[in-house]
Protein backbone atom coordinates (compact mmCIF):
# COMPACT_ATOMS: atom_id res chain seq x y z
CA UNK A 1 0.00 0.00 0.00
CA UNK A 2 2.67 2.46 0.60
CA UNK A 3 3.82 1.91 -2.78
CA UNK A 4 1.09 3.55 -3.87
CA UNK A 5 2.11 6.77 -2.60
CA UNK A 6 5.92 6.46 -3.98
CA UNK A 7 5.02 7.22 -7.59
CA UNK A 8 3.60 10.12 -8.89
CA UNK A 9 1.11 8.00 -11.67
CA UNK A 10 0.06 6.04 -8.21
CA UNK A 11 -1.17 9.58 -6.41
CA UNK A 12 -2.74 10.68 -9.36
CA UNK A 13 -4.35 7.41 -9.82
CA UNK A 14 -5.78 7.45 -6.33
CA UNK A 15 -6.15 11.22 -6.29
CA UNK A 16 -8.65 11.45 -9.12
CA UNK A 17 -9.91 7.50 -8.21
CA UNK A 18 -11.11 8.28 -5.02
CA UNK A 19 -12.99 11.51 -5.93
CA UNK A 20 -14.69 9.55 -8.87
CA UNK A 21 -15.83 6.35 -6.88
CA UNK A 22 -17.31 8.79 -4.50
CA UNK A 23 -18.99 10.82 -6.93
CA UNK A 24 -20.09 7.41 -8.50
CA UNK A 25 -21.42 5.51 -5.63
CA UNK A 26 -23.10 8.64 -4.17
CA UNK A 27 -25.13 9.20 -7.71
CA UNK A 28 -25.47 5.03 -7.98
CA UNK A 29 -27.58 4.98 -4.85
CA UNK A 30 -30.45 7.21 -6.36
CA UNK A 31 -29.97 5.88 -9.87
CA UNK A 32 -30.45 2.10 -8.31
CA UNK A 33 -33.34 2.83 -6.13
CA UNK A 34 -34.87 4.54 -8.89
CA UNK A 35 -34.46 1.53 -11.04
CA UNK A 36 -32.53 3.30 -13.59
CA UNK A 37 -29.39 1.46 -12.84
CA UNK A 38 -28.85 0.71 -16.76
CA UNK A 39 -28.63 4.29 -17.39
CA UNK A 40 -24.57 3.76 -16.01
CA UNK A 41 -24.60 1.22 -19.17
CA UNK A 42 -26.27 3.54 -21.74
CA UNK A 43 -24.27 6.35 -21.04
CA UNK A 44 -21.28 4.63 -21.09
CA UNK A 45 -21.92 3.43 -25.10
CA UNK A 46 -22.57 6.60 -26.13
CA UNK A 47 -19.70 8.39 -24.24
CA UNK A 48 -17.49 5.71 -26.09
CA UNK A 49 -19.09 7.91 -29.52
CA UNK A 50 -18.10 10.91 -27.49
CA UNK A 51 -14.19 9.54 -27.07
CA UNK A 52 -14.26 8.57 -30.87
CA UNK A 53 -15.38 11.93 -32.16
CA UNK A 54 -12.66 13.80 -30.05
CA UNK A 55 -9.92 11.52 -30.99
CA UNK A 56 -10.92 11.60 -34.73
CA UNK A 57 -11.31 15.51 -34.08
CA UNK A 58 -8.46 15.88 -32.42
CA UNK A 59 -10.14 17.76 -29.72
CA UNK A 60 -9.52 16.60 -25.65
CA UNK A 61 -11.53 13.04 -25.52
CA UNK A 62 -13.10 13.06 -22.01
CA UNK A 63 -14.42 17.06 -23.13
CA UNK A 64 -15.94 15.58 -26.18
CA UNK A 65 -17.43 12.76 -24.31
CA UNK A 66 -18.81 14.96 -21.32
CA UNK A 67 -20.52 17.24 -24.22
CA UNK A 68 -22.25 14.42 -25.91
CA UNK A 69 -23.61 11.86 -22.63
CA UNK A 70 -24.60 15.44 -21.37
CA UNK A 71 -26.80 16.45 -24.76
CA UNK A 72 -27.26 12.29 -25.19
CA UNK A 73 -28.83 12.24 -20.79
CA UNK A 74 -31.19 15.07 -21.97
CA UNK A 75 -32.28 13.92 -24.74
CA UNK A 76 -33.16 10.83 -23.06
CA UNK A 77 -34.94 12.77 -20.83
CA UNK A 78 -37.03 14.36 -23.41
CA UNK A 79 -37.65 10.89 -25.11
CA UNK A 80 -39.14 9.43 -21.96
CA UNK A 81 -41.67 12.26 -20.84
CA UNK A 82 -42.45 13.79 -24.45
CA UNK A 83 -42.40 10.19 -26.86
CA UNK A 84 -43.90 8.41 -24.18
CA UNK A 85 -40.70 5.78 -24.13
CA UNK A 86 -39.96 3.36 -21.25
CA UNK A 87 -37.05 4.34 -20.00
CA UNK A 88 -34.81 1.32 -21.01
CA UNK A 89 -36.23 1.65 -24.59
CA UNK A 90 -35.03 5.35 -24.71
CA UNK A 91 -31.27 4.40 -23.37
CA UNK A 92 -31.08 1.59 -25.72
CA UNK A 93 -31.83 3.89 -28.43
CA UNK A 94 -29.18 6.50 -27.79
CA UNK A 95 -26.76 3.41 -26.38
CA UNK A 96 -27.14 1.30 -29.25
CA UNK A 97 -26.83 4.84 -31.25
CA UNK A 98 -23.79 5.63 -29.28
CA UNK A 99 -21.97 2.85 -29.67
CA UNK A 100 -22.70 2.93 -33.89
CA UNK A 101 -21.40 6.28 -34.02
CA UNK A 102 -18.01 4.86 -32.00
CA UNK A 103 -17.22 2.09 -34.18
CA UNK A 104 -17.93 4.43 -37.36
CA UNK A 105 -15.34 6.76 -36.37
CA UNK A 106 -12.75 4.22 -35.29
CA UNK A 107 -13.06 2.26 -38.54
CA UNK A 108 -12.95 5.52 -40.57
CA UNK A 109 -9.70 6.84 -38.69
CA UNK A 110 -7.67 3.39 -37.81
CA UNK A 111 -4.42 4.89 -35.91
CA UNK A 112 -7.85 5.88 -33.11
CA UNK A 113 -7.94 2.45 -32.22
CA UNK A 114 -5.37 2.02 -29.84
CA UNK A 115 -5.99 4.87 -27.84
CA UNK A 116 -9.87 4.01 -27.91
CA UNK A 117 -8.95 0.91 -26.16
CA UNK A 118 -7.44 2.38 -23.30
CA UNK A 119 -11.12 4.02 -22.72
CA UNK A 120 -12.46 0.85 -23.37
CA UNK A 121 -10.48 -1.13 -20.81
CA UNK A 122 -9.93 2.26 -18.44
CA UNK A 123 -6.42 3.19 -17.96
CA UNK A 124 -5.99 4.99 -14.73
CA UNK A 125 -2.80 4.45 -14.03
CA UNK A 126 -1.79 6.41 -17.27
CA UNK A 127 -4.20 9.48 -16.29
CA UNK A 128 -2.13 12.53 -16.93
CA UNK A 129 -2.65 15.56 -14.73
CA UNK A 130 -4.66 17.50 -16.39
CA UNK A 131 -7.39 14.61 -16.43
CA UNK A 132 -6.75 14.25 -12.80
CA UNK A 133 -7.63 17.77 -11.98
CA UNK A 134 -10.50 17.56 -14.27
CA UNK A 135 -11.92 14.79 -12.71
CA UNK A 136 -11.61 16.22 -9.03
CA UNK A 137 -12.77 19.35 -10.40
CA UNK A 138 -16.21 17.19 -12.11
CA UNK A 139 -16.22 15.26 -9.38
CA UNK A 140 -16.57 18.28 -6.74
CA UNK A 141 -19.20 19.58 -8.84
CA UNK A 142 -21.06 16.39 -8.72
CA UNK A 143 -21.00 15.57 -4.92
CA UNK A 144 -21.79 19.73 -4.48
CA UNK A 145 -24.72 19.64 -6.50
CA UNK A 146 -26.14 16.13 -5.12
CA UNK A 147 -25.16 17.89 -1.44
CA UNK A 148 -27.24 20.91 -2.14
CA UNK A 149 -30.27 18.86 -3.96
CA UNK A 150 -30.15 16.01 -2.34
CA UNK A 151 -33.92 16.12 0.13
CA UNK A 152 -35.30 16.63 -3.67
CA UNK A 153 -33.51 13.79 -5.13
CA UNK A 154 -34.37 11.71 -2.09
CA UNK A 155 -38.03 12.41 -2.01
CA UNK A 156 -38.43 11.71 -5.73
CA UNK A 157 -36.34 8.46 -5.30
CA UNK A 158 -38.74 7.35 -2.61
CA UNK A 159 -42.60 8.77 -3.58
CA UNK A 160 -42.91 10.99 -7.44
CA UNK A 161 -46.05 11.11 -6.89
CA UNK A 162 -45.75 12.69 -3.72
CA UNK A 163 -42.84 14.92 -4.44
CA UNK A 164 -44.72 16.89 -7.19
CA UNK A 165 -48.13 17.02 -5.18
CA UNK A 166 -45.48 19.13 -2.42
CA UNK A 167 -44.37 21.46 -6.01
CA UNK A 168 -41.27 20.07 -6.68
CA UNK A 169 -39.99 20.32 -10.07
CA UNK A 170 -39.95 16.34 -10.92
CA UNK A 171 -38.98 16.81 -14.26
CA UNK A 172 -36.17 19.17 -14.07
CA UNK A 173 -34.69 17.44 -11.29
CA UNK A 174 -35.03 13.59 -13.39
CA UNK A 175 -32.90 16.18 -15.98
CA UNK A 176 -29.97 17.46 -13.56
CA UNK A 177 -29.71 13.88 -12.18
CA UNK A 178 -29.05 12.53 -16.09
CA UNK A 179 -26.44 15.04 -16.40
CA UNK A 180 -24.98 14.35 -13.15
CA UNK A 181 -24.55 10.62 -14.60
CA UNK A 182 -23.49 11.49 -17.37
CA UNK A 183 -20.33 13.82 -16.31
CA UNK A 184 -19.99 10.87 -13.62
CA UNK A 185 -20.09 8.09 -16.22
CA UNK A 186 -17.45 10.18 -18.32
CA UNK A 187 -15.10 10.76 -15.48
CA UNK A 188 -15.28 7.02 -14.40
CA UNK A 189 -14.56 5.54 -17.72
CA UNK A 190 -11.15 6.51 -17.47
CA UNK A 191 -10.94 4.70 -14.27
CA UNK A 192 -12.40 1.48 -14.97
CA UNK A 193 -13.00 2.07 -18.57
CA UNK A 194 -16.80 2.11 -20.70
CA UNK A 195 -17.41 -1.12 -20.52
CA UNK A 196 -16.67 -1.34 -16.59
CA UNK A 197 -18.09 1.99 -15.27
CA UNK A 198 -21.71 0.86 -15.13
CA UNK A 199 -20.06 -1.55 -12.14
CA UNK A 200 -18.38 1.35 -10.28
CA UNK A 201 -22.29 2.94 -10.55
CA UNK A 202 -24.31 -0.08 -9.73
CA UNK A 203 -22.17 -2.31 -7.21
CA UNK A 204 -21.33 0.00 -4.20
CA UNK A 205 -24.72 0.98 -4.27
CA UNK A 206 -26.03 -2.21 -4.42
CA UNK A 207 -23.09 -3.10 -1.50
CA UNK A 208 -24.10 0.00 0.69
CA UNK A 209 -27.97 -0.63 0.43
CA UNK A 210 -27.44 -4.17 2.09
CA UNK A 211 -26.30 -2.58 5.35
CA UNK A 212 -28.37 0.72 5.52
CA UNK A 213 -31.11 1.38 8.09
CA UNK A 214 -31.37 4.99 6.37
CA UNK A 215 -30.39 6.66 3.25
CA UNK A 216 -27.91 8.76 4.58
CA UNK A 217 -26.36 5.57 5.39
CA UNK A 218 -26.55 3.77 2.35
CA UNK A 219 -24.88 6.52 0.74
CA UNK A 220 -21.73 7.06 3.27
CA UNK A 221 -21.79 3.05 2.93
CA UNK A 222 -21.31 3.00 -0.69
CA UNK A 223 -18.77 5.87 -0.94
CA UNK A 224 -16.58 4.01 1.71
CA UNK A 225 -17.28 0.58 -0.10
CA UNK A 226 -16.35 2.96 -3.68
CA UNK A 227 -13.09 4.02 -2.26
CA UNK A 228 -11.49 1.27 -0.67
CA UNK A 229 -12.59 -0.99 -3.72
CA UNK A 230 -10.58 1.61 -5.82
CA UNK A 231 -7.61 1.53 -3.36
CA UNK A 232 -7.42 -2.10 -3.10
CA UNK A 233 -7.56 -2.51 -6.72
CA UNK A 234 -4.69 -0.30 -7.69
CA UNK A 235 -2.58 -2.46 -4.65
CA UNK A 236 -3.80 -5.35 -6.77
CA UNK A 237 -2.94 -4.46 -9.93
CA UNK A 238 0.58 -3.31 -8.48
CA UNK A 239 1.20 -6.07 -6.56
CA UNK A 240 -0.61 -8.77 -9.43
CA UNK A 241 0.44 -6.82 -12.28
CA UNK A 242 -3.52 -7.39 -13.42
CA UNK A 243 -5.42 -4.21 -15.78
CA UNK A 244 -6.29 -1.66 -12.14
CA UNK A 245 -9.60 -1.74 -13.77
CA UNK A 246 -10.61 -5.33 -13.42
CA UNK A 247 -9.33 -5.42 -10.05
CA UNK A 248 -11.26 -2.71 -8.43
CA UNK A 249 -14.60 -4.11 -10.50
CA UNK A 250 -13.76 -7.42 -9.08
CA UNK A 251 -13.02 -6.32 -5.25
CA UNK A 252 -16.24 -4.39 -5.68
CA UNK A 253 -18.27 -7.60 -6.01
CA UNK A 254 -16.44 -8.99 -3.52
CA UNK A 255 -17.51 -6.63 -1.38
CA UNK A 256 -21.38 -6.67 -2.30
CA UNK A 257 -21.32 -10.53 -2.25
CA UNK A 258 -19.92 -10.93 1.23
CA UNK A 259 -22.77 -8.06 2.43
CA UNK A 260 -25.58 -9.91 0.77
CA UNK A 261 -24.42 -12.97 2.32
CA UNK A 262 -24.59 -11.12 5.38
CA UNK A 263 -27.66 -9.82 5.14
CA UNK A 264 -29.16 -13.34 3.75
CA UNK A 265 -28.44 -14.99 7.46
CA UNK A 266 -29.07 -12.27 9.57
CA UNK A 267 -32.45 -11.07 7.77
CA UNK A 268 -35.29 -9.93 9.63
CA UNK A 269 -38.77 -10.26 7.22
CA UNK A 270 -40.27 -7.12 6.18
CA UNK A 271 -42.86 -5.85 8.50
CA UNK A 272 -41.66 -7.85 11.18
CA UNK A 273 -40.79 -4.94 13.39
CA UNK B 1 -63.93 29.93 3.13
CA UNK B 2 -63.91 27.91 -0.15
CA UNK B 3 -60.11 25.99 -0.10
CA UNK B 4 -61.30 24.05 -3.69
CA UNK B 5 -63.24 25.56 -6.20
CA UNK B 6 -64.33 23.43 -9.77
CA UNK B 7 -65.81 24.95 -11.77
CA UNK B 8 -66.75 23.19 -15.55
CA UNK B 9 -64.07 20.59 -15.02
CA UNK B 10 -63.66 18.29 -17.60
CA UNK B 11 -60.46 16.15 -18.26
CA UNK B 12 -60.38 13.14 -21.49
CA UNK B 13 -57.56 10.66 -21.53
CA UNK B 14 -57.12 9.83 -25.46
CA UNK B 15 -60.06 11.36 -26.11
CA UNK B 16 -62.02 9.22 -23.59
CA UNK B 17 -63.80 11.13 -21.44
CA UNK B 18 -62.99 10.44 -17.46
CA UNK B 19 -64.56 13.53 -15.72
CA UNK B 20 -67.25 15.77 -17.36
CA UNK B 21 -68.29 19.31 -16.34
CA UNK B 22 -67.77 18.44 -12.50
CA UNK B 23 -68.52 21.77 -10.30
CA UNK B 24 -67.90 21.15 -6.49
CA UNK B 25 -66.43 23.60 -4.17
CA UNK B 26 -64.65 22.01 -0.73
CA UNK B 27 -65.06 24.20 2.57
CA UNK B 28 -62.91 25.17 5.65
CA UNK B 29 -64.29 22.27 7.84
CA UNK B 30 -65.18 19.49 5.20
CA UNK B 31 -65.15 16.09 6.09
CA UNK B 32 -65.82 14.73 2.39
CA UNK B 33 -65.76 11.69 1.35
CA UNK B 34 -65.39 11.06 -2.41
CA UNK B 35 -66.48 8.28 -3.77
CA UNK B 36 -67.85 6.01 -6.15
CA UNK B 37 -67.27 2.87 -8.97
CA UNK B 38 -63.58 2.32 -9.86
CA UNK B 39 -63.13 4.49 -12.89
CA UNK B 40 -65.50 6.70 -11.79
CA UNK B 41 -62.36 9.66 -12.38
CA UNK B 42 -61.74 9.85 -8.15
CA UNK B 43 -58.21 9.94 -8.69
CA UNK B 44 -57.85 11.53 -11.27
CA UNK B 45 -59.92 14.32 -9.84
CA UNK B 46 -57.75 14.82 -6.69
CA UNK B 47 -55.00 14.88 -9.02
CA UNK B 48 -56.25 17.86 -11.03
CA UNK B 49 -56.98 19.42 -7.75
CA UNK B 50 -53.44 19.02 -6.74
CA UNK B 51 -52.11 20.30 -9.83
CA UNK B 52 -50.16 16.66 -11.14
CA UNK B 53 -52.77 16.92 -14.17
CA UNK B 54 -53.93 19.53 -16.54
CA UNK B 55 -57.89 19.20 -16.91
CA UNK B 56 -58.90 19.47 -20.83
CA UNK B 57 -60.99 22.21 -19.92
CA UNK B 58 -62.89 23.85 -16.71
CA UNK B 59 -61.65 25.87 -13.92
CA UNK B 60 -59.71 24.79 -10.73
CA UNK B 61 -58.82 26.86 -7.76
CA UNK B 62 -56.87 25.90 -5.02
CA UNK B 63 -57.08 28.29 -2.06
CA UNK B 64 -57.84 31.35 -4.73
CA UNK B 65 -55.78 30.18 -7.10
CA UNK B 66 -55.15 28.03 -10.20
CA UNK B 67 -52.92 25.43 -9.49
CA UNK B 68 -50.17 26.15 -11.12
CA UNK B 69 -49.82 29.34 -9.77
CA UNK B 70 -49.84 28.63 -6.35
CA UNK B 71 -46.94 28.23 -4.53
CA UNK B 72 -47.51 27.48 -0.74
CA UNK B 73 -48.09 23.40 -0.81
CA UNK B 74 -46.98 23.03 2.91
CA UNK B 75 -50.71 24.34 2.87
CA UNK B 76 -51.85 20.69 1.46
CA UNK B 77 -51.24 17.00 2.52
CA UNK B 78 -51.48 14.17 0.21
CA UNK B 79 -51.28 10.79 0.94
CA UNK B 80 -51.55 9.17 -2.61
CA UNK B 81 -52.68 5.54 -3.99
CA UNK B 82 -50.80 2.75 -2.48
CA UNK B 83 -48.78 4.83 -0.78
CA UNK B 84 -47.94 1.65 1.39
CA UNK B 85 -46.69 0.10 -1.09
CA UNK B 86 -43.02 0.97 -0.06
CA UNK B 87 -40.45 -1.20 -1.86
CA UNK B 88 -39.63 -3.23 1.92
CA UNK B 89 -35.71 -2.85 1.40
CA UNK B 90 -35.43 0.77 0.04
CA UNK B 91 -33.10 2.67 3.12
CA UNK B 92 -35.20 5.34 4.27
CA UNK B 93 -35.67 5.89 8.26
CA UNK B 94 -39.21 6.86 9.34
CA UNK B 95 -37.69 10.38 9.96
CA UNK B 96 -36.42 10.67 6.75
CA UNK B 97 -39.91 9.82 5.20
CA UNK B 98 -41.44 12.18 7.33
CA UNK B 99 -39.24 15.29 7.01
CA UNK B 100 -39.25 14.90 3.09
CA UNK B 101 -42.96 16.78 2.72
CA UNK B 102 -40.78 20.01 5.11
CA UNK B 103 -39.83 20.46 1.30
CA UNK B 104 -43.12 21.83 0.47
CA UNK B 105 -42.65 24.63 2.68
CA UNK B 106 -38.39 25.27 2.58
CA UNK B 107 -37.30 23.95 -0.66
CA UNK B 108 -33.26 24.19 0.41
CA UNK B 109 -33.61 23.27 4.24
CA UNK B 110 -36.68 20.75 4.17
CA UNK B 111 -36.23 18.73 7.26
CA UNK B 112 -32.50 20.06 8.52
CA UNK B 113 -32.40 22.12 12.05
CA UNK B 114 -34.00 21.76 15.66
CA UNK B 115 -37.48 23.25 14.65
CA UNK B 116 -37.77 21.06 11.15
CA UNK B 117 -37.02 17.69 13.61
CA UNK B 118 -39.23 18.59 16.16
CA UNK B 119 -42.05 19.37 13.85
CA UNK B 120 -41.27 15.55 12.25
CA UNK B 121 -41.54 14.04 16.12
CA UNK B 122 -44.81 15.95 16.77
CA UNK B 123 -46.24 14.72 13.38
CA UNK B 124 -45.32 11.19 14.68
CA UNK B 125 -46.46 11.22 18.32
CA UNK B 126 -49.93 12.54 16.57
CA UNK B 127 -50.52 9.66 14.35
CA UNK B 128 -48.91 7.43 17.64
CA UNK B 129 -45.98 6.74 16.11
CA UNK B 130 -43.77 8.50 18.49
CA UNK B 131 -41.01 5.96 19.24
CA UNK B 132 -40.26 4.82 15.23
CA UNK B 133 -38.26 7.37 14.10
CA UNK B 134 -35.13 5.76 13.94
CA UNK B 135 -37.09 2.42 12.53
CA UNK B 136 -37.14 1.52 8.83
CA UNK B 137 -39.86 2.12 6.58
CA UNK B 138 -39.90 -0.98 5.04
CA UNK B 139 -39.41 -3.05 8.05
CA UNK B 140 -43.43 -1.36 9.42
CA UNK B 141 -46.54 -2.94 8.98
CA UNK B 142 -48.98 -1.71 6.22
CA UNK B 143 -51.26 0.16 9.18
CA UNK B 144 -48.07 1.42 10.55
CA UNK B 145 -46.73 2.34 7.35
CA UNK B 146 -50.30 4.18 6.90
CA UNK B 147 -49.47 6.28 10.05
CA UNK B 148 -46.06 7.56 8.93
CA UNK B 149 -47.38 8.71 5.45
CA UNK B 150 -50.39 10.88 7.50
CA UNK B 151 -47.69 11.84 9.73
CA UNK B 152 -45.64 13.48 6.09
CA UNK B 153 -48.98 14.46 5.18
CA UNK B 154 -49.65 16.43 8.50
CA UNK B 155 -45.93 17.94 9.02
CA UNK B 156 -46.39 21.31 7.37
CA UNK B 157 -49.33 22.00 9.24
CA UNK B 158 -51.85 21.50 6.47
CA UNK B 159 -55.58 22.89 6.35
CA UNK B 160 -55.93 20.56 3.64
CA UNK B 161 -55.84 16.96 3.79
CA UNK B 162 -55.79 15.07 0.45
CA UNK B 163 -56.06 10.97 1.52
CA UNK B 164 -56.67 8.22 -2.07
CA UNK B 165 -57.73 4.82 -0.75
CA UNK B 166 -55.91 5.03 2.16
CA UNK B 167 -57.30 1.55 3.88
CA UNK B 168 -56.18 -0.62 1.11
CA UNK B 169 -54.81 -3.47 2.41
CA UNK B 170 -55.11 -2.38 5.74
CA UNK B 171 -56.49 -4.79 8.21
CA UNK B 172 -60.04 -4.13 9.54
CA UNK B 173 -58.80 -3.36 12.84
CA UNK B 174 -56.13 -0.93 11.69
CA UNK B 175 -59.03 0.96 9.58
CA UNK B 176 -61.12 1.59 12.60
CA UNK B 177 -58.55 3.26 14.31
CA UNK B 178 -57.04 5.54 11.10
CA UNK B 179 -60.89 7.01 10.75
CA UNK B 180 -60.83 7.39 14.66
CA UNK B 181 -57.44 9.56 13.99
CA UNK B 182 -59.01 11.20 11.11
CA UNK B 183 -62.23 12.06 12.99
CA UNK B 184 -59.94 13.31 15.18
CA UNK B 185 -58.62 15.45 12.91
CA UNK B 186 -61.11 17.38 11.62
CA UNK B 187 -63.06 17.48 14.57
CA UNK B 188 -60.00 18.76 17.08
CA UNK B 189 -57.68 20.24 14.50
CA UNK B 190 -60.27 21.99 12.18
CA UNK B 191 -58.22 20.16 9.39
CA UNK B 192 -60.20 19.79 6.13
CA UNK B 193 -60.43 15.99 4.87
CA UNK B 194 -61.15 14.85 1.32
CA UNK B 195 -61.15 10.81 1.77
CA UNK B 196 -61.29 8.63 -2.01
CA UNK B 197 -62.91 5.60 -0.35
CA UNK B 198 -64.70 2.37 -1.41
CA UNK B 199 -66.01 2.16 1.93
CA UNK B 200 -69.20 3.25 1.94
CA UNK B 201 -69.28 2.72 5.74
CA UNK B 202 -67.41 5.66 7.15
CA UNK B 203 -69.86 8.01 5.39
CA UNK B 204 -72.29 6.95 8.09
CA UNK B 205 -70.09 7.70 10.58
CA UNK B 206 -67.05 10.23 10.44
CA UNK B 207 -67.73 12.78 7.44
CA UNK B 208 -69.71 15.49 7.15
CA UNK B 209 -69.85 15.49 3.30
CA UNK B 210 -70.46 13.14 0.25
CA UNK B 211 -69.24 13.77 -3.32
CA UNK B 212 -70.32 10.77 -5.55
CA UNK B 213 -68.45 11.04 -8.67
CA UNK B 214 -69.30 8.72 -12.00
CA UNK B 215 -67.66 10.83 -14.67
CA UNK B 216 -70.18 13.23 -13.34
CA UNK B 217 -70.92 14.24 -10.21
CA UNK B 218 -73.73 12.10 -9.37
CA UNK B 219 -74.18 13.63 -5.71
CA UNK B 220 -72.57 16.35 -3.74
CA UNK B 221 -73.68 17.39 -0.07
CA UNK B 222 -74.45 16.44 3.36
CA UNK B 223 -73.81 12.72 4.42
CA UNK B 224 -77.23 12.29 5.75
CA UNK B 225 -78.99 13.12 3.35
CA UNK B 226 -76.95 11.08 0.66
CA UNK B 227 -77.65 7.52 2.51
CA UNK B 228 -81.92 8.37 1.77
CA UNK B 229 -80.32 9.35 -1.94
CA UNK B 230 -81.03 7.38 -5.07
CA UNK B 231 -77.26 7.62 -5.67
CA UNK B 232 -76.56 5.45 -2.48
CA UNK B 233 -79.34 3.31 -3.48
CA UNK B 234 -77.35 3.23 -6.59
CA UNK B 235 -74.17 2.14 -5.24
CA UNK B 236 -75.29 0.01 -2.54
CA UNK B 237 -77.22 -1.63 -5.94
CA UNK B 238 -73.66 -2.10 -7.49
CA UNK B 239 -71.99 -3.94 -4.67
CA UNK B 240 -69.82 -1.36 -3.29
CA UNK B 241 -68.47 -2.04 0.48
CA UNK B 242 -70.72 -1.21 2.95
CA UNK B 243 -69.03 -1.83 6.31
CA UNK B 244 -70.18 -0.92 9.96
CA UNK B 245 -67.51 0.47 12.26
CA UNK B 246 -69.04 -0.01 15.71
CA UNK B 247 -66.23 1.85 17.80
Amino acid sequence: MQALFAYGFLQRALLAGVFIAVACAVLGVFLVLRKDAMIGHGLAHIAFAGVALGLFLNLLPLAAALAVAVASSLAIVKLKDRAGLHGDTAIGIFSSLGMAIGILLASMARSLNVELMSYLFGDVLAIEPLEVWLSIGLAATVLITVRLNYDQFLFVTFDRESARAAGIKVSRLDALLMVLAAVTIVLGMKVVGILLVAALIVIPAAAGLQVATSFGRAVAASAVIAVAAVAGGLALSLALNVPASAAIVVLCFAVFAALFLIKKRGRVPPGAA
Amino acid sequence: MDLVALRGVSFAYSGAPVLLEIDLVIREGDFLALIGPNGSGKTTLVKIILGLIEPSSGEVEIFGRPPAEFSEWGKIGYVPQKATHVDPYFPASVEEVVGMALLARNRRRGARGGQARAEVRRALETVGMGGFGKASIGRLSGGQQQRVFIARALVTSPRILFLDEPTTGVDAETQASFYDLLGRLNRDEGLTIVLITHDIGIVTKHVNRVACLNQRLVYHGDHEDFCRSAAFRDMIGRGDHLISHEH
